[in-house]
């Protein structure tokens, strides 16, 4: 089968997902967050009878309806695509991967969208307590579904609590809880409603910022600010946190992708992590690839090594030494290893599911004792099953630069957030955030490094795992559904000017609203 | 507990989950219903914002109910996911934009430099309220109908013509349900209007406008149920050959579920007398009677699909590709742990209900339209 693939088809479907994948995360993590800055705002409301933070709350729950709408419009397009384009992993992974979106729906979608109609429109129909309830149920809400897509997607990097069913030619789950609470979906959770928390405290503070440099809504900007700085600075750590760990478990479950977002190529003991670095490609290849070194670079010594293992002696296997393998001491499997482990397992489906078709029981009943009720065949072969499709071993590794890149640039805006958190808390504590007019063009500037630096985290963990679509046991050419590649272009274009055109009118519409600002819409309203 | 609770159980137990889900969406429609009419119904501005302000405040509940039908789908039968998704993939591309658009339609609509003008997403509403409901309708109606395709030995789909879908549009039975479901969509959208709204003349040109789209559900629909239960469909037996031709399989499919075929009845019953208390009795509430209806309605004809043997998916070129409540399925694991979070329906249909009538219990009126608050 693999032999006969379009590969241009591979490669528009994923331009696809990609692409709806991204124009959804622009939307989506200022949608977690600033539903729970509204939630507090409107709190505070409720609690002091001010009718000033009413206003607030309102004008910050404009920018949010405005948001909201197109980040359901792009969610519900990635919903049906896993089936529209990737129709053999829907059913290679359906019976675990529908389960947390099944969920999501019942459980996440309808709280969202039931108190969401109460939160805009409830204002003068229901009590303020039940109203602020419902605005606290949007923001509950809105971080539920995110936890399921997420753990759905952790299966994707961590593949747990299932086995192979030969009988159906698929993974079946047999432990939701290892399923719910494997350590990728736990670090996923966290870290992505963290930052979308962060990303949305960007936000306030950026526009609060614009208000204050224009001399306008100085009560509302700086009550903004505040709530915004606090949230964002506890967000900023618990994001640098759970990163943190984050990287830990890709080092354990995902080596490659842990080398490619260092472009460390070599393994050894006592390795540096890159601070800043710009690559530049080397004489020395793998395979067809070419190795990546560093053009310049700033390292911090030892420090990879301890954040992988705890000391500056741990090692930290290289891009090589994971394709080629390492020697018996450091039991590193080499991918040509592996390809011939997956072919053998490959082969030993194919035989199981001929027997099926003529109804050869005797066979049937050999080879799955044999081999897939012997947990040794499953532990040393099965598992590399995905590898059987890859035509060579270099294919197993992803892109080195845009994994390196995306990951630092990740990571060095969220230093750079946590600074502006501290400084805009500090500011407006003291009084003087208004006269610091180069802070506010900073805060206001970072806005767009917020959204930067939140979808590279997806592009390191989406690209970083290639060519995986499920780590280890699908690739992403084999999950592709048979369709032509020109009508996966064609959609692919309709998507683009769509989404785009949507996007410039979200960034009309709420640049007006901004500048509309709340006191003008409180008059027109 | 594990021996108490069957596969073949959890397996139909999720069917009618489904069917649950199919029902409430195609009763949920009402607001595509109304949007179809954005431009014929009103007889001024202030009306076409009333009615958008009616529909525009139940449009997420629509939405979520699709995204949960896909979801559970997904989960409990991923191998129609797959198959369908996979291999239908024009109709199913088509349904998705018809619903982008309709998304961001009505917070953009009347936002001040929206770009595109608010002419455009009004049509944008149009266009979700007329080809949603009708695609979904006629994507149904494959159910029974059946698709060209086949499945491998790894159950990899290949779709039997290029145009993956849009060739269901050729069979008129196919058709025929897609403009079914458009007219009870329109026709439950002016019934929840006249429940929502308080104005007499907008009241009174739902009323005349009732008439026609009832009679056009009706006749399409009574089209459909005819060639349905005069239509050959497949039966699974338990030994050789594994499938078979039923030539009356629907019709066969009613008289050996009672049950099935009263609730069916009972649903069109409430349809059509939700449709008289309106129209002869100037009753405000047919919508409750006519949404209980297309509720109950769908649900049986999903069960007819679905349950006695049934193939829910037929393949017209491969039999043996046809999918089944049986073949289709997660695993036993999967829909036991799915159907524990199933139980939690209930409290969601409680809370959307409480929420409903809180937003509700007000009638929109013009004067609304000019009161301090969040418009669409």
């Amino acid at each position: 089968m693999i032999e006969h693939l379009d590969m241009s088809l591979v490669d528009w479907s994923r331009a696809q997902f990609a692409l709806t994948a991204i124009y959804h995360w622009i939307f989506v993590p200022l949608t977690l967050g600033l539903s729970f800055l509204i939630a507090i705002m409107e709190t505070i409301y409720v609690r002091t009878g001010n009718e000033e933070w009413k206003r607030m709350t309102r004008f910050w729950m404009t920018l949010f309806g405005i948001n909201f709408a197109i980040g359901i419009a792009t969610g519900i397009i990635l919903e049906f695509e896993f089936g529209t384009n990737w129709s053999n992993y829907s059913w290679f992974v359906g019976d675990i991967f529908g389960a947390p979106l099944a969920i999501e729906g019942i459980l996440a979608f309808f709280l969202e969208s039931t108190f969401v109609a109460v939160m805009f429109f409830g204002w003068n129909k229901v009590s303020k307590k039940f109203h602020l309830t419902s605005t606290w149920l949007v923001a509950v809400g809105a971080n539920l579904s995110a936890l399921w897509i997420l753990v759905a997607n952790a299966w994707m990097q961590n593949p747990v609590g299932m086995t192979f069913n030969p009988d159906t030619a698929r993974n079946e789950m047999v432990s939701f809880w290892a399923v719910l609470f494997n350590p990728v979906a736990v670090d996923k959770f966290l870290h992505a409603i963290f930052s979308g928390f962060l990303l949305a405290s960007i936000f306030v503070l950026g526009i609060s910022a614009w208000f204050l440099l224009k001399k306008r809504e100085g009560w509302m900007a700086k009550r903004s600010i505040l709530i915004a700085a606090i949230f964002g600075l506890i967000s900023s750590l618990t994001v640098a946190f759970t990163g943190d760990n984050s990287a830990k478990t890709i080092a354990s479950v995902q080596p490659v992708k842990f080398a490619a977002m260092e472009a460390h190529y070599y393994g050894s003991e006592n390795v540096g992590l890159t601070a800043f670095g710009v690559l530049k490609k080397s004489d020395q290849k793998i395979g067809e690839k070419a190795i990546m070194d560093f053009a310049f670079r700033i390292k911090i010594p030892g420090f990879l090594s301890i954040m992988t293992g705890g000391d500056v002696n741990t090692y930290v296997p290289g891009i090589k030494d994971l394709v080629y393998g390492e020697d018996d001491s450091r039991q590193i499997l080499s991918v040509a290893d592996k390809i011939r482990k997956g072919i053998f397992a490959r082969n030993v489906l194919n035989d199981y599911k001929r027997a099926l078709m003529v109804n050869d029981t005797e066979q049937i009943r050999v080879i799955k004792k044999q081999y897939f009720q012997d947990k040794k065949f499953m532990e040393e072969n099965f598992r590399y099953f995905g590898y059987a499709f890859l035509m060579k071993p270099e294919d197993a590794v992803p892109n080195v630069s845009l994994s390196f890149y995306s990951f630092h640039l990740m990571v060095m805006l969220g230093f750079f957030f946590i600074l502006v958190c501290s400084v805009s808390m500090f500011l407006v504590l003291k009084g003087s955030i208004s006269k610091h007019r180069w802070f506010l063009w900073i805060a206001l500037l970072s806005i767009p490094l917020a959204y930067i630096a939140s979808e590279a985290g997806w592009v390191l963990a989406e690209a970083g795992r290639q060519p995986w679509i499920i780590q280890d046991l699908m690739p992403v050419t084999r999950a592709v559904s048979q369709i032509s590649a020109s009508s996966v272009m064609t959609t692919f274009i309709l998507f683009a000017v769509l989404f785009t055109a949507l996007l410039i009118a979200e960034v009309s519409i709420m640049l007006r609203q901004i500048k509309t600002g709340p006191k003008h819409q409180e008059d027109k309203l | 507990m594990t021996t108490m609770i069957s596969y073949v159980f959890l397996q139909h137990y999720w069917w009618m989950i489904i069917s649950l889900l199919a029902g409430l969406l195609v009763f949920l429609m009402f607001v595509q219903g109304g949007q179809s009419m954005i431009f014929s119904l009103p007889g001024n501005e202030t009306q076409k914002r009333m009615l958008v302000n009616a529909m525009g405040r139940k449009w997420e509940f629509t939405f979520t109910t699709l995204v949960t039908f896909g979801g559970a789908f997904f989960a409990s039968f991923p191998l129609f996911y797959a198959t369908s998704f996979g291999g239908a993939y024009w109709v199913w591309i088509a349904i998705l934009f018809s619903f982008i658009i309709q998304a961001i339609a009505y917070e953009y609509r009347s936002k001040p430099a929206n770009v595109y003008g608010q002419k455009t997403f009004d049509i944008f509403l149009l266009i979700n309220g007329t080809l949603g409901p009708f695609l979904i309708g006629t994507a149904v109606a494959t159910f029974f109908t059946g698709s060209d395709f086949n499945l491998d030995i790894m159950n990899s789909v290949k779709w039997g013509t290029g145009w993956h879908g849009l060739e269901a549009l050729l069979d008129p039975r196919n058709t025929a349900l897609g403009l079914a479901v458009l007219f009870l969509a329109r026709t439950n959208g002016l019934l929840y209007l006249l429940n929502t709204i308080d104005d007499d003349d907008l009241s009174s040109r739902s009323v005349k406008k009732l008439m026609v789209n009832a009679v056009c559900f009706l006749v399409f629909f009574l089209f459909f149920l005819v060639t349905l239960i005069l239509s050959s469909g497949l039966t699974i037996t338990s030994g050789a050959p594994g499938i078979l031709v039923d030539h009356y399989k629907y019709l066969h499919n009613f008289l050996q579920m009672p049950a099935v075929l009263i609730i069916f009845l009972a649903g069109v019953i409430f349809v059509l007398t939700g449709i008289g208390i309106t129209v002869f009795k100037g009753s405000r509430k047919g919508i409750w009677y006519a949404g209980a209806g297309t509720v109950i309605t769908v649900f049986a004809l999903f069960l007819v699909a679905g349950f006695n043997n049934s193939t829910f998916y037929p393949s017209v070129s491969d039999f043996r590709s046809s999918l089944t409540i049986y073949n289709a399925s997660s695993s036993y694991f999967t829909l036991k742990t799915m159907m524990y979070v199933s139980f939690i329906i209930p409290f969601v249909i409680a809370y959307i209900w409480y929420a409903w009538k809180a937003i509700n219990k007000r009638k929109i009126t013009s004067g609304e339209m000019n009161e301090e608050g969040d418009l669409y």
